[in-house]
Order: C-alpha cells, then structure tokens, then sequence
C-alpha cells in the first residue's frame, strides 16, 4: 500500500509488457488480473473476427480477445506457448490473446513520448504513448479504448 | 454499535411500514372498514414519524405529522374514508416514501408536490371538501381550532403545522401563530462531568435555539468567590422558556447525549395549551396510546436516547445470532409473520423484524455463495460422471451406482438450496400499485389494479430483475391499453378501468400476466407502423397474432412522441430483451375492444436449466429441454423442398420448416443435409412449432446458467452459456431467437465491441 502510494507521489507507474509478433506493446498494470495459458475456447456467433470465443475461468466465462487481430494484424494462430492477459476494463474482465508477456516496466511519465501522427487510425485509437527502453520501442495502449461503450445501448 | 447502523434499521423498519401503509390503505380502498385496517395504517404513519423525529428528519416528522392527523380523522369517524379521501392518502404514502428514500440517499423530494398533498391533507382534516382546498392554494391552514380536539391525538389546530419548512413563512398569521405554540420551561443544570467529557452548555444551548424561539435566563447563584472557585467545576445553571411545536422530545433530543451528566428538567408553561398538546407530541413508537393497554417496554425499547436504542439493537444482535444458529431464514420468516405487530410485544417484534433485514442481507450473500458452491458441485459431478464413463467399460459397476445416487443428492441438495431463495413476488407487484396511481393520476384515467398470487415464489434473482420490464408493461397498459373514462363511457365499459396483475406456477415455470381491458392492439394502426418503418413487407400477410408481436420489434413504438409515462423512449423491444436476458418468453393476446394480455413465462431460476446437449457444425450446444416438444431422425421421404432454400419437414401429415441451427448461427456456411443430422421439433412463443437441425444429441443434462452478458455482451440466438462436464463453455440455445430467424427476422450481431474498430 505505501508502496504504491509512494509510486503514486513520484508520478510513476508500473507498465506489463507484452509480444505480439515482432512488436512490443504494454498495458498499465493495475488493470491486468492475472495471465494464463492458452484453452481453446468456444466460439460465439456471430462476433466480430477479432473475438476468440468464450473459456471458463474457474467457473466464470471468460471471452477472449485476439490482441492482434483486435489491432488490425494478422489475426492470431493460438498454440499453448500464447499467453492470456485477463484484465479488467471497467466492470468487465476480459482475456487479451498475446504471444508472450515479456516484461514489466516502471516508467514515469516522462518515459512516456507521445504518439507520433501516423496515418492508421487503428493505432491513434489504442495507443497512449510509447516507451523507449533499452533500445526497445513498447506502445502503451489503453485497453478502456478498444471496448466500445457497451453501457450505452442498455438506456 | 454507532448512530448510522441504527438509523440503517430504522429505514429497514420505514419500509416495512410503508409497505404495511400502503397495502392498508388499498384495502381501505377496496372498501374494507375495519377498524384494525385503519389502525394499522394510522400506526404505520405513526411509527414512522416517531422514529423520524429520534433521527431529526425534519421534514419526514412534519409530513408525517399531517398525514397522521388525518388519518386520525379517519379513524375516529370524522373523516369518511371516500374514494377521493383516498386518493390523497395513497399519494401522500407516496410522497413518504420519497421523502424516507430522501432522507437516506439525499437527493430531494418534488416539493410542491408535498406542499400540494399537505394542503389537501389538511383541508381534509379540517372537514373542508377537496375542491375548495384545490382551488384555493394560497387558503391558510384554516385556524379553526378542529371540532375534533376532544379526541385524543387529533389537533387540527394549524399551530401542529409550523414545522413544515415550506409552510406558510410569508404569511402574515405567522406572529400569531407563534404566540400558540406550546411553551416550556427548560431547567438545564450542568454537572462538572459535562464538561470534562466535553460536551459545551453553549452549544448546546445553541442546539437549543433552533428548536423554537427561546428566552434564557442564567442562575449564577452558585457562582462562588474568586478564591474558592475551581475551574473545571459547574457552576451556572440556566432557565430557558422556549415556544416549539416540536414537543417535548426535541427539546430533548437536544440534551441527548448530555443528560446523565446534567440535570434537566422540561416542563410546560401552559396548562391549557398542554392538555390540547400533549396527544401530538410526536412520542416516538409510543404505541401505548393507539392500543389503549399499557407497553412500557415499547416506548423503552424503541426511545431516541442511546441506551435504550442500544438495547434495541443489542435485542437485535441476539436475534441474529439465534437466526444463525439455526440458520434457517424460512423459519425466520415465518415467525416475523406471525408476530403480532399490534400487541403489546409490538417492540420485541421490531426488534425481531430489523434483526430479520439485517440478517437477511447477510443471509443473501451466504446463500448466493451457497448457490454458486453447489453450482459447482453440479459441474464437478457432472465431471466426475463423464470420466467414470469414459474410463470404465463396465457400466453396471458400484462406482456407477454411487455416481447415480450422488447425482441425485445434488439436484436434491440444490432444489433445497434454491428454495431458500425463493421469495414471493408480492414486493414487486406492490410497487407496480404505485405506478399505476401516479400513471393513471397524469393520464386522467382512472384505473383499479387488481394483484393476484402475490405470494407466488420465484428465486430472488429474477424478482429483482423483473420490476423492470413489469413497470414498462404496467406503464403501457395504463397509457396506451386504457381509455380515458370520457371513452370508456361512451363505449358502455365501466368508467373505471381494471388491469390485472396475476402470478402462478405452470410446470416449472412461473407464469406472469398483466391483462387489461382497454382498447386492445389496433391492428390497422400496428401493421400500417410496421410498414412505415420498413419492418415488414407492404404486403407480408400476417395472422392477427403476429401483427400483435409486431410490437415488440425494435425501432416499434406506437406513441407518437415520447411522453414522460411512456418512458425513455424504450419501446417494448426492450422488454422482450430484458425477459428473454431472464430465459423467459413474453406473448399478447388481444381482442380489440376488450383489451390486452401479456403473459411472460419465466424460469423459476436463473441458476439451473435442464437442457439437451447438442452437437452442431463440431460446437457444443445445450438446448432447454421446456421448449423442446419432441425430437426425431428424419426420414429422406419426409423432407420436402420448398422453393429456393427452404425445406419442410412432415410430421403426422403436417408440415413443419426445417432451421438449420448451424447455418443461423453462422456455424457453417451451407445447409446441412437434414438426413444426417436430428430434428428438435421445438414450440416457440407466437411462431408455432419448427424443426430444429442439429448434426447429434449427446445427452441430457442440468446445467448451471452462467452469464455471457456478465463479460461480453448478448450474442444474438443464445441465451447464455454453461460450463459442460469436461470444463469447456458451451452455449446455450435461445429457441426463440433462432425460431424468430428462421422467419426472416436477422438475428442482428450487435457490434459493441467492434464499434470502436
């Protein structure tokens, strides 16, 4: 608790690095629930490409997000050696489909460049910044930005 | 045990006596006289003022106030209790519930509408006829000092009214008023211990102010020389005569926390004021007075003052830990029923009664784990079923036989498990009576809601999510099912309308229906919308009953604008999603000039459904077993083509679509060939039967409900998902959905996830 009060203080964060081919991306840390090996999952109908399907958390039901195919890459050929990162964005937990988790990251806020102006629009939706580190280039994400609002059409 | 979870149990308490209130008053309503219906009402109002004013909930104390008070008229025969008297009554018990709600959420209150209900009240309690109240809005609280000031706890007099804050403050009869409030005299002796526990006479003199207008006087005979002074003692003593309405108790209340360490002493000035005064100050559960035999132990239990609201509470810590000990909230029940409100014990059964919520609450969450533990059991035996199978060729084995009985001690385990939850529907349907005044009260219509199978039982979790689309329904029926009574007149029907609200069990499935007697589905009207908004073809030749679910399409709606009674612009789309996300179905019925049926059939459980496993395109599906009418392999001969793509199957001479449940899942992207596969002959709301293709059944099972909603969102054509024996999500089959496909409705992909892409 003081600890991360203290990280709080000096505007510091921690960051989970992650691989999806040859590129590096990172997710705030304080979001991710835990990560997990890939299960096959059942499939759901009519869901958009990038939805993996649903698995079973320990009694819950879990979908599964293909990250890259989420990010406009190609979409993913889940083997056991991927990796799920099972988040929680706001009331929801979800399951991100990644290649490997590779690192975790304490970075302050000026580690963080801002995004450069590329003309995918994919890329200014999700990413926050990026983060040099030790000649690495990690795009920070947010993850509140790749789920649309659902809450909006129960009104 | 601190002053917020005692006011908790007070609001606990508030809402059973609104409840209590508002069910009396209905009966009342329906022409019941008993004298022990209007007692129960009266004390309702009462018990509710009373605690408000321990807790200094000003407002509530000064509407309850007035509505006690004519309500007293009613019970001592000086008001008859007409159908308008009525009227005001249930919508004042409205206004106390939001006032109650108010006082425990913040937020506010509509206040002219209270101030508009007061003034009514009061008019009624004066005698004076409801129109002339109406009318004359500005009408100060007529001063007539109330024919009814020999009875007991009844005066009219419009000093009893001051306290309300939105009274008369600009009106000239104030001052004069002020001189008729009841006078006291106020010895306040403070001991040294007062201060050294530090509380400060100023303060509360301060306190003491704002109670009413006060006068004060300091005795400081005792004051000694300078040089035998000691500081940190008591020595001044104060005589304060102050003019309240608020009654002895809020002078009291002021000294609260004060009074062991002072002396204190609160007298009336005038006699004469008193007499008149004393049955109106707001004594708090002082039941006493309305069963004429002497309670003491009432007014001890239930006072303002700490230690004794300790002991209330304390009473209740023991009941709750009794309920825990034999842990058994049925039982519980059963016994706050039967416990006599009106009796002497009346304050160990709020005792009993607020222990019963707290505990409650904490019963909930221990049985909701208890549910979900079980639900897990089911999965694991279910597991451990599959494996046993798979692992042993010989069926006949003692592990099978053990495997067997443990199946059947689990569903026993978990039908037992479900009963507890179990709760009639009577809380919801209580509420919809409310809807139905206020609705009927803005529409200018007026309509009698008859409930009926209150105390049918349905599990918790679909009580709660079915006031929702019952209000949505009710609100329907009121604004668009009934007539005005103008038309209704005209028309030859009782000026009053009726809607019924009935619940009952029918094979395992409870079974809601709201049935009113308006107008009926004007079918031109629906069919000729449904055109206009190309939902349906020009020319779709549709039977009456499917032009009558027409309105439940999404993007229907036959208001013409939106009304502030028709909602927010949610059409009844809505409430079909809302009752088919609870596994139910919702159909209508209508015959136009006699009015509307709704009937939802819903699920007594929302945690276990048994269902038929299905194999469809390699996915696992599982398929309610309630909805499925028989299942058959069909024969080449059997399967007829029918124009380009549809195929019909024949069943004892008749002819049944054939839906490829692969195909309208986008499972695969051709038609299966039907032979190969098995055929559900399945019955679905309004749609008639259809023959479900799936490639093979596996089996039959119970399944547990897990949500998809929960982490995803509604995926078009299932219902929900389950965990099956090996661990893996199946998902369970909407029949409905899937039937409603097969007629040419596209099961729409939402794309909430997609949108941002």
């Amino acid at each position: 608790m003081s600890y991360t009060a203290k990280n709080l203080h000096q505007g510091s964060r921690e960051l989970i690095a992650f691989r999806i081919g040859d590129q590096e991306f990172c997710v705030n840390i304080m979001s991710v629930r835990e990560i997990r090996g890939w299960t096959p999952a059942t499939a759901l109908p009519h869901s958009p490409s990038y939805m993996m399907g649903v698995i079973n958390l320990r009694g819950a039901v879990l979908p599964i997000l293909d990250l890259s195919a989420r990010l406009g890459m190609k979409p993913a050929d889940p083997t056991a050696r991927h990796v799920i990162i099972v988040a929680q964005v706001k009331t929801k937990v979800v399951g991100l489909l990644v290649d490997a988790v590779s690192d975790i990251l304490t970075v302050t806020d000026e580690n963080i460049q801002p995004t450069p102006e590329v003309s995918s629009e994919l890329e200014r939706q999700f990413a926050r910044g990026i983060l040099a580190i030790e000649k690495r280039m990690i795009c920070l994400i947010e993850l509140e930005a790749l789920f649309a609002d659902t809450e909006s059409e129960a009104a | 045990m601190d002053m917020n979870e005692i006011k908790e149990i007070f609001f606990q308490e508030c809402e059973e006596q609104l409840a209590e209130l508002e069910s009396g008053l209905l009966k009342l309503n329906d022409g019941d006289r008993d004298p022990e219906t209007v007692n129960a009402v009266f004390r309702a109002v009462h018990s509710i003022k009373g605690g408000a004013g321990a807790f200094g909930l000003d407002d509530l104390v000064a509407f309850a106030h007035v509505f006690e008070t004519t309500l007293d008229c009613v019970r001592s025969n000086k008001l008859e209790p007409t159908p308008d008297v009525l009227k005001v009554m249930l919508k004042s018990a409205d206004v106390l519930a939001d006032l109650t709600n108010a006082a425990r959420d913040g937020g506010s209150v509509d206040e002219s509408r209270s101030r508009a209900l007061v003034k009514e009240l009061e008019a009624l309690a004066n005698g004076q006829p409801l129109s002339q109240a109406a009318a004359a809005p500005e009408a100060p609280a007529a001063p007539a000092p109330a024919p009814v000031a020999a009875a007991a706890p009844a005066p009219t007099d419009s000093s009893g009214f001051q306290p309300i804050p939105f009274s008369f403050d600009d009106f000239p009869a104030v001052e004069e008023e002020a001189k008729d409030l009841p006078a006291y005299e106020v010895l306040f002796k403070p001991r040294s211990d007062l201060y050294a526990k530090g509380n400060d006479a100023a303060l509360l003199l301060r306190d003491l102010s704002r109670v009413g207008e006060m006068t004060i006087f300091c005795n400081m005979d005792s004051l000694p020389t300078l040089d035998k002074l000691d500081p940190e003692a008591a020595y001044f003593h104060w005589v304060i005569s102050i003019a309240t309405d608020k009654g002895e108790d809020a002078i009291r209340t002021v000294f609260e926390f004060a009074e062991w360490d002072c002396d204190l002493q609160v007298k009336p000035i005038a006699e004469a004021i008193v007499s008149e005064d004393q049955p109106m100050v707001p004594v708090p559960f002082d039941l006493s007075i309305l069963d004429e035999e002497p309670a003491p132990a009432e007014v001890k239990a239930e006072a303002p003052a700490p230690s004794p609201a300790a002991e209330t509470v304390a009473a209740a810590e023991t009941a709750t830990a009794v309920m825990n000990a034999v842990n058994n909230a049925v039982a519980a029940k059963a016994e706050k029923k039967e416990a006599p409100a009106a009796s002497a014990a009346a304050a160990n059964a709020a005792a009993a009664a607020a222990a019963n919520n707290a505990a409650g609450m904490a019963q909930t969450i221990r049985v909701d784990r208890l549910i979900n533990l079980v639900g897990e059991l089911v999965i694991n035996q279910a597991m451990l079923s599959q494996s046993v199978i798979e692992n042993d060729n010989n069926g006949a084995s003692s592990i099978n036989m053990g495997l067997e009985e443990l199946q059947q001690l689990t569903r026993e385990i978990q039908d037992s498990v479900m009963a507890i939850r179990a709760q009639p529907v009577k809380p919801v349907f209580q509420r919809m009576s409310r809807i139905v005044r206020e609705i009927a009260d803005m529409t200018g219509k007026s309509i009698r809601l008859i409930t009926e199978g209150e105390n049918t039982e349905v599990d918790k979790t679909v009580i709660d999510k079915l006031a929702e689309p019952l209000t949505h329904m009710i609100r329907n029926a009121v604004d668009h099912g009934v007539e005005t009574p103008e038309k209704r007149i005209a028309l030859g029907k009782n000026p009053e309308g009726t809607v019924r609200l009935t619940a009952k069990h029918r094979s395992g499935r409870i079974l809601i229906e709201l049935a009113d007697d308006g107008a009926g589905i004007n079918r031109e009207r629906v069919r000729q919308k449904a055109i206009d908004k190309d939902l349906i073809n020009p020319d779709a030749n549709l039977s009456d009953e499917e032009i009558d679910n027409l309105i439940f399409l999404p993007g229907f709606s036959t208001a013409e604008k939106l009304s502030d009674i028709s909602g927010r612009g949610v059409g009844m789309d809505v409430v079909k999603r809302s009752i088919q996300a609870l596994g139910g179905r919702i159909n209508i019925s209508s015959k136009p000039g006699h009015g509307s049926v709704f009937t939802m059939s819903l699920p007594l459980t929302l945690a276990v459904l048994d269902g038929m496993v299905v194999t469809v395109a390699g996915q696992t599906l599982v398929v309610p077993l309630t909805a499925i009418v028989e299942t058959l392999q069909p024969e080449p001969a059997a399967i007829h083509s029918f124009g380009a793509n549809q195929r019909l199957i024949s069943i004892r001479n008749s002819f049944c679509p054939l839906v490829d449940v692969g195909r309208i899942l986008n499972f695969r992207s051709t038609q299966a060939n039907p032979v190969d596969g098995v055929a559900l002959l399945v019955e679905s709301e309004g749609g008639g039967q259809r023959a479900l293709m799936v490639d093979a059944i596996q089996g039959q099972r119970q399944v547990v409900i897990k949500s998809l909603e929960a982490n995803y969102t509604h995926v078009p054509g299932i219902a929900a998902a389950t965990i099956l024996g090996d661990g893996r999500v199946a998902l369970i089959l909407d029949v409905d959905a899937v039937v409603a496909a097969s007629r040419g409705q596209s099961l729409k992909p939402e794309m909430a996830y997609a949108s941002a892409g």
